[in-house]
């Protein structure tokens, strides 16, 4: 699996949000994107989906432009967890988790034997396996979050894009989140997030692109891109980022805001 | 429910199968429990009437008979049953099922517990629809067309304009269809001020309470083919339902074509609506209620509550009927019935809140 965005400005009708970005994403690969609120983080990610389409450039994977591409199609190589989502009526957890099969059934048949046994693994993946029949609408923000990464990983896509998981969580369900991802990305998922957290690019992502500005300020590895200077431009405020002394993460870092 | 056993065996081999298939068991309890009553229910509406009958005279007539030559069945018993109440408790049965589907699957596709098809306003388009054609002196064809027409026509604009206000877009889309219903009110009452006070008026004016009565066995073999299709077709979109009703968006991601799917949808929902109000005329609050109290008895997934839906919706219309036959001594529509039953759980809906 291999996604590429060349060139690709994204907007609403026709007015561009943010202009020219490009980077490749390979399997196993993190992508964390870092950007003030209004930044078009999410615009980029509706249009990697299709939901809207490009102004102009070309996204691609495994080499083939998508444009032409059904939603049934993407939607068996990319999932997608929007942010703050709540459906109207109150769905278990498990058959949440099983609108991920979707892609997979005809436009006429409902989820069959195997499906919900894909279903049910992917929930004991996560060790949600215990919410199964609980409403949807009446558990934790951290727990639905959980319900949306089981239903990606019934999905059975090979790259995974989350438009801020962690936000409005707590500390522990953030880590637990951000774990998790980890995990699926070992196993071979490419997954694009968009965060506010300087750290969590810090212990996760393989690559960082920063937008601001209706436009890239900067892409790459990890290691390149989370400098002082560039967090410092991006988020318009002073800031410093501290070294951590960590056996399992060399080079990680803290930021701490309105420190010169 | 052939998929439900499948399931059941096939979950058994995982290490948590006892949860899922309780759930699963619990489920075919309801629905056999479902269809008792709804059988129960059918058969004792041959009863209820102003000509009562017997539970003999009712088994002497359909089974008895059959391997008794001899056995004598009075004429008028014949024609009680055969031309009076089978086909009004065939229309019941069709009538109820389809104004509950319709009801449901607007639920589903418009995201919203509180659609039906008389607050979309397809129930007063459809209305509309089939007075102007009566007007006309148009054929049964002509009626139901118009009445399709107007039905669909009444949803897509209620649904349109809710789409432009910048509000809660549940409630929008209550207040646009309450606007659409209004609209096509007036021009009922145009149509009503206009027409032949010796023929035409009363014919719009009974017709429009809604009504069983003097219901033909030619009425219900016209209905029951569009019925039985758009049921059928609603049935197999069923997952697609659930998937639509988490959003566009949403349903996209999931690799649903959202336009296609919910313009059938529509289509099947609103020939369900159009197709009863030109048999019975209005009948109101069915599509409300019967799939919101399926949601509470099987939950929300529309693998369930579809079928659920069509059998409550059913056996709802039936007991309404029976009621309207037996209890009072002159019938009395049974729009005006099942507006005393809807009104109040539409408050008790709106006072829950019900998204919580």
């Amino acid at each position: 699996m291999k996604l590429d965005l060349d060139e690709v400005t994204v907007g609403y009708k026709g007015v561009p949000v943010l202009n020219d970005v490009s980077f490749s994403l390979n399997a196993g690969e993190v992508l964390c994107i870092l950007g003030p609120n209004g930044s078009g983080k999410t615009t980029l990610f509706k249009t990697i989906m299709k939901l809207k389409q490009p102004i102009t450039g070309m996204i691609s994977i495994d080499g083939r432009d998508i444009s032409s591409w059904s939603f049934d199609k993407i939607a068996g190589y990319i999932g997608y967890i929007p942010q703050n989502y709540s459906p109207v009526f109150p769905y278990t957890a498990l058959e949440m988790v099983l609108m991920g099969r979707t892609p997979r059934l005809g436009m006429c048949s409902i989820p069959k034997a195997k499906d919900i046994e894909i279903a049910m693994e992917s929930m004991k993946t996560l060790d949600i396996l215990s919410l199964k029949d609980k409403a949807f609408t009446k558990i934790s923000g951290g727990e639905r979050q959980l319900v949306l990464i089981a239903r990606a990983i019934a999905q059975q896509t090979k790259l995974l894009i989350m438009d801020e998981p962690t936000n409005n969580l707590d500390f522990g369900n953030q880590a637990l989140i951000l774990n998790q991802i980890k995990k699926l990305s070992q196993k071979g998922m490419a997954v694009i997030m968009a965060t506010h957290v300087p750290e969590h690019a810090f212990l996760y992502a393989d690559k960082v692109l920063m937008v601001k500005d209706r436009g890239v300020l900067a892409f790459g590895k990890r290691k390149e891109v989370l400098s002082e200077e560039n967090l410092r431009k991006l988020y318009g405020v002073n800031l410093k980022l501290m070294p951590v002394v960590s056996e399992s993460y060399p080079s990680l870092k803290v930021c701490i805001p309105g420190v010169l | 429910m052939e998929g439900n056993i499948s399931m059941d065996i096939k979950v058994n081999e995982l290490n948590d199968k006892n949860l899922m298939s309780i759930r699963h068991t619990h489920i075919k309890k309801k629905f056999t429990f479902l269809i008792i009553i709804l059988a129960i229910v059918f058969i004792t509406s041959f009863i209820v009437g102003r000509y009562p009958l017997t539970i003999e005279q009712l088994l002497d007539f359909f089974i008895i008979r059959h391997f008794d030559v001899s056995k004598e069945i009075p004429d008028v018993v014949e024609t009680v049953i055969m031309n009076l109440r089978l086909p009004r408790i065939l229309a019941a049965v069709l009538v109820g099922s389809s104004l509950a589907a319709s009801g449901a699957a607007y639920q589903g596709i418009f995201k919203n517990p509180l659609a039906s098809p008389d607050i979309l306003g397809a129930s007063a388009g459809a209305a509309f629809g089939a007075s102007l054609a009566i007007y006309f002196s148009f054929s049964h064809y002509g009626i139901q067309l118009s009445a399709f027409i107007f039905g669909i026509i009444s949803v897509l604009l209620a649904f349109i304009i809710s789409q432009r206000i910048r509000t809660d877009s549940a409630v929008a889309l209550v207040l646009t269809g309450m606007l659409v219903s209004t609209l096509f009110s007036s021009a009922i009452s145009l149509i009503k001020y206009v027409a032949d006070p010796f023929d035409k008026l009363p014919a719009i004016t009974f017709w429009l309470m809604g009504s069983l009565s003097g219901m033909g066995i030619r009425s219900v073999k016209f209905a029951c083919i569009p019925i039985f299709i758009s049921l059928t077709v609603l049935y197999f979109m069923r997952w697609q339902i659930n998937v639509l009703s988490l959003g566009d968006e949403e349903a996209k991601t999931l690799g649903v074509n959202t336009e296609g799917s919910r313009l059938i949808i529509i289509i099947c929902s609103t020939i369900l609506t159009a197709t009863s109000v030109c048999i019975s005329g209005v009948i109101g609050w069915i599509g409300l209620v019967i799939p919101n109290l399926a949601r509470l008895l099987v939950g929300s997934n529309y693998v369930y509550l579809l079928p659920a839906t069509m059998v409550m919706g059913g056996t709802f219309l039936l007991v309404v009927d029976c009621v309207s036959r037996g209890l009072f001594p002159v019938e009395v529509p049974l729009g005006i019935l099942t507006s005393f039953i809807g009104a109040p759980f539409f408050i008790i809906l709106l006072y829950k809140g019900w998204r919580e």
